[in-house]
């Protein structure tokens, strides 16, 4: 992956943090690019910072060294509000508890990313999206009236509807029974494809790594793995 | 505009689910229970304003206690305005063997020249108004007086030395309520019947009006022309003054109200501090996920800031018109004392209570809520990282600021602040730490009692600083309450009981020189205690150390008082027996002629007046000045019931002016008659039935701690919020905790019973400390104020736990009961 193609970039990336045992390096000196429409697995033992890479990368948190370029912007050189206004407009996000707000409707759970980055036309857009996920009959529940699957196409929906360029999803079937979480799996790679958005998987499922075109592996807070399939 | 559509999103959803509603709850009561005393005072105040002539029943009034020159009468006629004549004076007016105090109000033809009398042709009829006055030989009484005679329109009343036949019932007169009604029913007659009467002689307590009206040029020009020709004691009173005095003491009553409610106000906002305290925590993830989706800092304050107006902004209209409902309460309790017919409020208070919602809300929950800005994004990931931390230093500079601003608004005074802001400050550290000890001590206790009671306390010992708020503030209510019941009577009952049985029951005044000795022997012909009668001699008091009264600044309202109107003055060879001296010595023999008299003053009067012993006072008694210097200081034992004087002055010269007599006297029930027969012999002699009056003077404290009791119920109203706030706060872990114990074989019972346990010690602590808080004070009040040694009364300190434990006990059980009634299954897949 030539560096000037990569959507997404970090050079030397670490992350130490206070513990009550002295200081806990959680990453240490990551490197990587990933180029547009490429589906990355980031795999690990629990600890190894998996979770904590997909922040950096995302702009969650900060790092203690080395910096991340996402869509030709230095996010480490950018304050939490730059940060933000940046997810707003290039990244869509899915999570293991699919993290619905529980006061909006799913229509309404859909619409918060495209009001936040100030689209118009929040309302039709959000609407198109759950009827590609197959929810266009679900738009007025709220999330306590959707099953776990129900949700997480919610949340496929809400992280698709504007258009991002990256997409991280942490560990995106962690909580939905084998087919669900084949169902959700097969309509996220399906709009990845449609759509050509980088794709960036947190995952302990096997099969689900296997689908993607490169693998990550961490080990303690190091990368020891970065191959591409086939 | 996304951050307001979606905060009125988010909000809408959250009212629906209850998680603001304790909040709005809290803002509710506080404004209301500013809002009831606002809307109240205001209608008084716009009553008092609306009938700023009709108080005169006139455009500008001439008072004296002697009647002023007629030829000002004349005067004003010959400038083309209309005047009349009124006289009113206490008297006694008699029907058969029934007596009764009133007060009498005579006046001539025109009378009113502004507003309009009221009248009906029989009892319990509609009034209608009414041109003209009482013909000579008529009457129009009171209901009030009738029903207190037993008389009916068509009897006849004496009064004085003259028999009057009542022909209407007195309805409405627009002087009657200067603000606050006189206390006795007026009977309304002819200025013309009163020299017959022989009611109005030389030194009587009489007070004389003339009143005069006319284009507001002419009147202007009038009272100009009128106030060099002012003779001592003559008042002129335009719309002007009149309003001003009653505005402030509406303004005084409003005050003291207002800060009665602040109470209401400062337990409210400790609930709306819990409440959203526990609103932020459970929004931390929503923001972090908003965050993690591209919101700013600054659409989370937004969202933050919008809800909270919109909050206050409901909670003070729903406040307001909790408040509204509240003064028709107040007003229909105070409806005798304040004037009939009050206007209706304006939508100042209103005003008032969304600023007291705005601040409330920007003092107790803005400060927790506004750490939301402050979480982390990467929560969305990380679920275990610790919530932003609230600095407790910058939401108690907050919280203290708002109260703080609170009183000063209401208080206006620095010295009066600084205390007050103190004495809060003190009782809030004294409550909470009583609080803390009780808390402390119970949660002790858990170790030699059954499962339900051992969950139930130990639940009060590990919400430790939550369950200190609640005793606290349920304590404060119910101790506020007790007071005003309980307490209030007891002190009233343990003062008369002080009282010697054959303390004086009648004041008698107006005793001419030449009745007295007949007055005497009319006390020996009835076995009556022969008392000491006194010299009262009406006098002004021109000027103190040389400098004229009128130039005089006095901070004390009674003592401006006193040097404005005719005072009470009297002389005596011999220390009064309830007289102690304090300071200086006791006069011997009499004044020398040309020379300066001595004077003795009350101690405290003294003080109010700035004067020590040595200075001089100067005073002007039926035209004539005299001066005379301090020699001596007294303290009075008011509540003998002697007669007493501010200013006795040594005997001598002082005896050639008009004097009048007065004594108080024990007359048994069975030989009341015998004054009956005194007001027959002597028609301008006034008899005042003290048990009467002390029946009015209670009669009116039970009306108006009635209304303050309005107040306080908004207290016990936020003791409730406050509890449900913390009910709120806890409800998560409450939830899961129940769960694990019914899931571990508890049955439902067991469970709830450790709830009803939890709260019933609560209300009992809280109960315990309002009664200890209760008797405290009663304590303080029976030493300070009535001098009294004052036992406890049972009723109180068991009153107080049995009340606190029924209603915390009863609101808390109910407000926990779904929680603890949720299945475990539900809770734990959750």
């Amino acid at each position: 992956m030539s560096e000037d193609k990569a959507v997404l970039r970090a050079e030397g990336l670490g992350k130490t943090v206070d513990s009550p045992e002295g200081a806990l390096t959680i990453l240490d000196d990551v490197s990587l690019a990933i180029g547009a429409a490429e589906t990355v697995a980031v795999l690990g033992a629990s600890g190894a910072g998996k979770s904590t890479l997909l922040a950096l990368l995302a702009g969650l948190d900060e790092p203690t060294r080395g910096s991340v370029w996402l869509d030709g912007r230095e996010l480490t050189a950018l304050d939490e509000d730059g940060r933000a206004a940046l997810r707003a407009a290039r990244v869509g996000f899915m999570f293991q508890s699919f993290h619905l707000l529980p006061s909006l409707t799913a229509l309404e759970n859909v619409m918060l990313p495209l009001e936040l980055a100030a689209t118009g036309d929040a309302r039709a857009r959000a609407r198109a999206a759950l009827e590609e996920v197959g929810l266009g009959r679900r738009t007025g529940h709220y999330p306590r009236q959707l099953s776990g699957g129900e949700k997480q196409r919610v949340a496929i929906a809400r992280a698709f509807v504007t258009s991002p360029a990256v997409l991280f999803a942490d560990e995106p079937t962690g909580n939905l029974d084998t087919r669900t979480g084949e169902r959700v799996i097969e309509t996220l790679f399906e709009m990845n494809r449609d759509r050509a958005t980088t794709l960036v998987l947190v995952t302990h499922d096997e099969q689900l790594a296997a689908r993607c075109g490169r693998r990550l592996e961490l080990d303690a807070g190091r990368l020891v793995t970065d191959r591409s399939h086939a | 505009m996304t951050a307001v559509a979606h905060a009125l999103r988010t909000l809408a959803r959250d009212w629906r689910s209850g998680e603001i509603g304790v909040l709005a709850a809290a803002l509710v009561v506080a404004v209301g229970a500013l809002t009831a005393i606002s809307f109240f005072t205001d209608r008084v105040g716009k009553g008092v304003s609306l009938q700023a002539a009709e108080v005169l029943a006139a455009d500008l009034r001439l008072r004296s206690a002697d009647e002023p020159d007629r030829a000002l009468l004349d005067a004003a006629t010959d400038r083309g305005l209309a005047t009349a004549r009124t006289v009113g004076f206490p008297s006694v007016v008699l029907r058969d063997d029934d007596s009764t105090l009133a007060a009498i109000r005579a006046v001539s033809e025109a009378y009113p020249l502004r507003g309009e009398l009221r009248v009906a042709d029989a009892l319990l009829e509609r009034g209608r108004p009414i041109d003209g006055v009482p013909p000579p030989g008529e009457a129009w009484a009171d209901a009030g007086l009738l029903a207190r005679l037993e008389a009916d329109v068509g009897d006849s009343l004496e009064v004085g030395a003259i028999t009057l036949r009542v022909t209407r019932v007195l309805e409405y007169r627009p002087d009657q309520a200067a603000g606050f009604a006189a206390m006795a029913p007026t009977l309304l007659m002819n200025i013309d019947d009163i020299p017959a009467s022989e009611l109005v002689v030389e030194g009587s307590r009489v007070t004389w009006s003339y009143l005069f009206a006319g284009d507001a040029d002419d009147i202007d020009a009038f009272a100009d022309w009128l106030e060099p020709r002012l003779g001592d004691g003559e008042r002129l009173q335009d719309i002007g003054e009149a309003g001003q005095q009653i505005t402030g003491a509406i303004d005084r009553a409003q005050r003291f109200l207002t800060l009665a409610s602040l109470v209401t106000v400062l337990l409210a906002a400790v609930a709306v501090a819990m409440a959203a305290r526990r609103h932020s925590v459970r929004h931390i993830d929503s923001v972090a996920l908003m965050k993690c989706l591209g919101a700013s800092q600054g659409f989370v304050l937004r969202v933050v800031l919008v809800q909270l107006v919109v909050i206050g902004v409901v909670a003070a209209a729903v406040g307001s018109a909790l408040g509204w409902l509240a003064q028709l309460g107040i007003a229909s309790v105070l409806a005798n004392l304040v004037g009939a017919d009050l206007p209706q409020p304006g939508g100042g208070p209103v005003l008032m209570g969304l600023v007291t919602a705005l601040a409330v809300l920007a003092g107790f929950a803005l400060p927790p809520m506004l750490q939301l800005r402050r979480v982390a994004p990467v929560r969305v990931l990380q679920r275990n990282l610790p919530p932003p931390r609230v600095g407790a230093l910058v939401s108690g500079l907050c919280a203290s600021a708002v109260v703080i601003g609170m009183l000063a608004w209401v208080v206006r005074d620095p010295l009066l602040l600084a205390v007050l802001t103190g004495g809060v400050a003190a009782v809030i550290v004294a409550l909470a730490l009583a609080g803390w000890a009780l808390v402390r001590v119970t949660a002790r206790l858990r170790g030699r009692s059954g499962v339900a009671w051992r969950y139930g306390l130990a639940n009060i010992g590990r919400r430790g600083g939550e369950s200190v708020a609640q005793v606290v503030a349920f304590g404060l209510g119910v101790m506020v309450l007790l007071l005003l019941t309980v307490v209030r009577n007891d002190l009233l009952d343990a003062w008369r009981a002080s009282l010697p049985e054959d303390a004086p029951n009648n004041f008698i005044i107006n005793i001419q020189p030449e009745e007295v000795d007949s007055v005497r022997a009319l006390f020996e012909r009835n076995d009556i205690a022969v008392p000491e009668f006194s010299p009262l001699i009406r006098g002004r008091v021109t000027a103190l150390n040389g400098t004229s009264v009128r130039e005089l600044d006095l901070d004390d309202p009674d003592a401006r008082q006193f040097l404005d109107r005719e005072a009470n003055l009297s002389y005596t060879r011999t220390l009064p027996p309830s007289n102690r001296l304090t300071d200086g010595s006791w006069w011997s023999g009499e004044s020398v002629a040309g020379g300066e008299a001595e004077l003795s003053l009350e101690r405290d009067f003294a003080a109010a007046l700035g004067l020590s012993i040595g200075d001089r006072m100067r005073f002007s008694v039926a035209g004539e000045s005299f001066s005379g210097r301090i020699t001596s200081l007294r303290e009075v034992a008011w509540d003998s019931f002697d007669p007493n004087f501010f200013v006795l002055i040594q005997p001598g010269e002082i005896e050639a002016y008009p004097t009048t007599w007065i004594t108080s006297v024990y007359v048994p029930r069975e030989t009341r008659g015998a004054l009956l027969e005194l007001v027959r012999e002597h028609p301008s002699v006034s008899v005042i039935d003290l048990e009467a009056l002390i029946a009015q003077v209670r009669d009116i404290m039970d009306r108006a701690s009635l209304a303050v009791q309005f107040v306080f119920a908004f207290t016990l109203l936020a003791g409730i919020v406050v509890l449900l706030a913390a009910v709120q706060a806890t409800r998560d872990e409450r939830r899961y905790e129940s769960a694990l114990l019914r899931t571990f074989g508890a049955r439902r019972s067991v469970v709830l019973n450790g709830v009803i346990a939890e709260f019933v010690t609560l209300g009992l602590l809280a109960g315990l400390l309002a009664a200890a808080g209760a008797v405290a004070v009663g304590q303080v009040l029976a030493v300070q104020i009535f001098g009294l040694d004052y036992l406890p009364d049972w009723r109180v300190l068991a009153g107080g736990p049995i009340v606190g434990a029924l209603i915390v006990g009863l609101a808390g059980t109910l407000a926990t009961r779904s929680v603890v009634t949720t299945p475990p299954v539900r809770t734990l897949r959750a």
